[in-house]
């Protein structure tokens, strides 16, 4: 299509050029998928090189190497030593030790791997089921210990783990001989461990304050991470718990269960859910983001007293724990609660449930008390962010403004609004994201309430309501369901990582706003 | 001539003062009117906590008969005051340790620069595009060996918040961004290391960002729900405050314990409130701050 100018693009009518943009938008997308697909390519060649010219560095340390070098290769840290860093040669070959040992062990690394019988379709995760048997003298059941399925896996996982790391560290010792190597060449004094030690604190400072956060978030996200996303591919459920019975490998099978569209299908029940998540995070993104910009507009306008007040008075929100407020809120809109009593007394008797004369039992009055009560709770945060950003708004613009004629609402419309929406545009994605797994809202709103359950039947074993996102669909399959299919939980997981990725991919490349971090210094 | 436009000109002048004063006429009446929506729960939950004549709920606020039965019973018949103190050891523990966490993670990735650094900042991103609540379920069985789920969740729970908080560096790494890079050029070029750097230049400089942690961290055991619950499985003696009082309000219970739930929640929000409230200042300027520089 034709690339229109900027004078061009202001001769169009107000029709025109809201057609113009749509246009635009339509246009960009082919090229963003585009976009997304050459940067995969160039970051899989990217990786190609840099593998290769790894191979090419091992391949020159080891032919231009001493004799000290090329038993590196087999004896971690031997360089090292050569080279006169005893402490990173000890720490080297104290790995290497530790690695081979706990490898070869009896009920190490080798036993967990081979039991895990990796990825074969059908085969169980463990090879010994655990088994009821008598007793032979006394005839009392008793419980003969088989294999684990959840520690198989796990362990399995963390020998992998601690083989790549073995790879990885290999190269590494390689690549501090090549470089004592050099430095030995040019006649200067490699570093000693008295230097590392020092370094600690200084140019290496990073590695000492990442030690402890970095390690948490290894042990506590990436491993459980990795952990629940292989169980998508197994079929790890209540009956099939790891103990009792064994669970086994599954491949591809479990996603299958997506395409169900069937009556109590999980991907009817999957398509209902996700489009309600969806629905509920842009509403309640949008009326928070507005009408808590709004109220910030109100209270920090000139001539306005108790600025303070009113703000500290739309604080409390925060300030009290949301199990009090949200639980307290969500009695008083019940049938017998203070409010839910007038309202429901108020409203045409076929907004209300017939039978339950009660807000929460009928469908689009749970949404949208839900959305409402959300307002209440996420206003102060916008409120709080908005009131930061419209002080730093240039007060020369609002008075050449003023000076052009422009009234209240034109100033609002065409400086205040543009500059904080060009400020907040990432929050916008952020609390989005937040809100698709707003779990605390929902569940504490919703969960006493007896909410009518959807037509969806159980999917994953749990009665889901109107008003369930996916989070809270999660969780309930995990905690409440009665045959607890873990490995759905897991699909639901992966799911919403996938509808995050995909908006966080699309928002920040249609927004120019991604802003260069450098620029704030 | 000139007359009349003057005339005219203090003629519209006073309209404006007259439309700006109707105009904050109405902006208070809004402004109270949504003191007094903001507000009206608050109250509520006192006044009901002190209800007398009924356990249960009622389509009524005010009550009749006033009197401190429910708090009495609160600290005699229930596990509260055990939940409290369980809830309480929480905060202070995840607000120590948390701060521990974040707080050296955002300053590396703010001011050090070194290789992998953008590599980190990207995985941590995606990473937290997953729903958190699905590493419970490892945690949980993990947990489950080392005893620390049911009566010791308070300490497992006190792990699990700390341990990832390093993701959640958004905010003080915003904050850590706007300190001039050229303090630390200068302090460098004077031959301090860079832990001195930090810990004599920076850290001193950080008072509000430090507080701000410290207070997120007090704060997050108090409103969690999901994975408080997860790991307490239903052990009385291991409950967070939350965790112990959302059955009360379940349709078995509503009957008997209504009125206890509003004297729990009031005598939790008290101290949490307190807290908050005085470091409001500080909670503002990182909420501020990080929506700005992100």
């Amino acid at each position: 299509m034709k690339r229109l100018n900027d004078l061009e693009y202001l001769k169009l009518n107000k029709f025109r050029a809201v057609l113009y943009k749509l246009q635009l938008f339509l246009c960009a997308i082919p090229r963003f998928f585009k976009n997304v697909f050459l940067k995969l390519i160039a970051l899989i060649v990217g990786c190609g090189k840099s593998i290769g010219a790894s191979f090419l560095d091992i391949g020159r340390t080891f032919t231009r190497g001493n004799w000290a070098v090329k038993l590196s290769f087999l004896i971690f840290g031997f360089g090292n030593f050569y080279y006169g860093q005893v402490l990173r040669g000890i720490l080297f070959l104290l790995f290497e030790v530790v690695f081979f040992v706990y490898m070869a062990l009896p009920n190490g690394g080798i036993h967990w791997l081979a039991k895990g019988q990796w990825f074969q379709n059908g085969a169980t995760i463990g090879t010994e089921q655990g088994r009821q048997d008598f007793h032979p003298v006394y005839d009392t059941p008793y419980w003969i210990e088989g294999d684990d399925s959840v520690k198989v896996l796990l362990y399995g996982l963390l020998t992998i783990i601690f083989i790549i790391a073995f790879v990885y560290t290999w190269r590494l010792q390689i690549k501090q001989c090549r470089i004592c190597m050099d430095i030995t060449a040019k006649g200067k004094k490699v570093r000693s461990g008295k230097d590392d030690l020092k370094s600690l604190l200084d140019d290496q400072f990073h590695k000492t304050l990442l030690a402890l956060p970095a390690t948490g978030i290894l042990a506590f996200t990436v491993l459980p991470i990795i952990y629940m996303v292989l169980i998508a591919f197994t079929s790890y459920d209540g009956k099939h718990d790891g103990y009792s019975n064994l669970f086994g490998w599954m491949g591809f099978e479990n996603f299958n269960l997506l395409l169900d569209f069937g009556n109590g299908g999980i991907g009817l029940a999957f398509g209902e859910i996700l489009a309600w998540t969806l629905m509920w995070a842009f509403f309640a993104t949008f009326t928070n983001y507005f009408l808590g910009m709004f109220v910030a507009i109100m209270i920090n306008k000139k001539g306005i007293k108790f600025k303070k007040f009113w703000r500290t008075v739309l604080v409390m929100t925060i300030a009290i724990p949301q199990f009090v407020s949200l639980l307290y809120v969500s009695r008083l809109f019940d049938s017998t609660g203070v409010i839910g009593k007038i309202l429901c007394d108020f409203l045409p008797q076929s907004m209300i449930d017939a039978n339950q004369q009660s807000l929460w039992q009928n469908p689009i009055t749970a949404r949208i008390l839900v959305i409402i009560i959300n307002i209440w709770v996420g206003i102060p945060y916008i409120m709080l962010m908005a009131t930061g950003i419209l002080m730093n708004i240039p007060q020369d613009l609002y008075e050449s403004a003023k000076i052009d004629g422009a009234r209240g609402w034109q100033q609002y419309s065409k400086i205040t609004l543009p500059y904080m929406m060009f400020v907040m545009g990432p929050y916008l994605l952020t609390s989005f994201v937040g809100n698709l797994n707003n779990f605390n809202v929902i569940y504490l709103l919703t969960q006493n309430n007896q909410l009518l359950n959807t037509s969806l039947g159980a999917p994953g074993g749990v009665s889901v309501t109107y008003t369930d996102l996916l989070i809270t669909w999660l969780y309930k399959i995990t905690l409440q369901s009665t045959d607890s299919p873990y490995y759905l939980a897991s699909i639901i997981g992966i799911l919403v990582f996938v509808v995050v990725a995909i908006l966080s991919l699309i928002v920040y490349n249609v927004i120019p706003s991604t802003r260069n971090e450098e620029d704030y210094k | 001539m000139k007359k009349n436009n003057t005339n005219k000109l203090q003629k519209r002048g006073l309209g404006a003062k007259a439309s700006r004063r109707i105009g904050n006429a109405v902006i208070y009446v809004v402004l109270a009117l949504i003191t007094v929506i903001w507000l009206f729960p608050f109250f509520g939950i006192v006044l009901e906590s002190f209800r007398v004549e009924e356990t249960g709920q009622v389509s009524y606020l005010w009550p009749k008969e006033f009197g401190f039965d429910n708090y009495i019973r609160l600290f005699k018949e229930t596990d509260f005051m055990r939940w409290f103190l369980n809830t309480g050891l929480m905060g202070v523990c995840t607000a120590v340790l948390q701060t521990v966490f974040v707080l050296s993670m955002s300053y590396v990735l703010s001011r050090l620069r070194f290789k992998g650094r953008k590599l980190m900042m990207n995985l941590m991103l995606i990473l937290g595009m997953f729903p958190g609540f699905l590493t419970m379920l490892l945690i949980y069985k993990v947990f489950y060996d080392f005893g620390l789920t049911e009566q010791m969740a308070p300490l497992g729970l006190i792990i699990v918040y700390c341990a990832s908080s390093g993701m959640g560096y958004y905010v003080s790494k915003g904050f850590f961004d706007t300190i001039p890079k050229s303090l630390d050029e200068a302090a460098r070029v004077d031959g301090a290391t860079r832990f001195q750097v930090f810990y004599k230049l920076i850290l001193p400089l950080s008072k509000p960002i430090v507080i701000y942690t410290v207070l997120m961290g007090f704060m997050a055991p108090w409103g969690d729900f999901m994975l408080a619950n997860y790991l307490i499985h239903e052990n009385s003696a291991g409950m967070s405050v939350a965790v112990g009082t959302f059955e009360w309000l379940s349709k078995t219970m509503l009957n008997t314990n209504y009125t206890m739930f509003c004297a729990a929640g009031v005598i939790v929000a008290i101290p949490v409130t307190v807290v908050f409230l005085c470091l409001q200042k500080y909670y503002v300027e990182g909420v501020t701050g990080g929506a700005v520089k992100g």
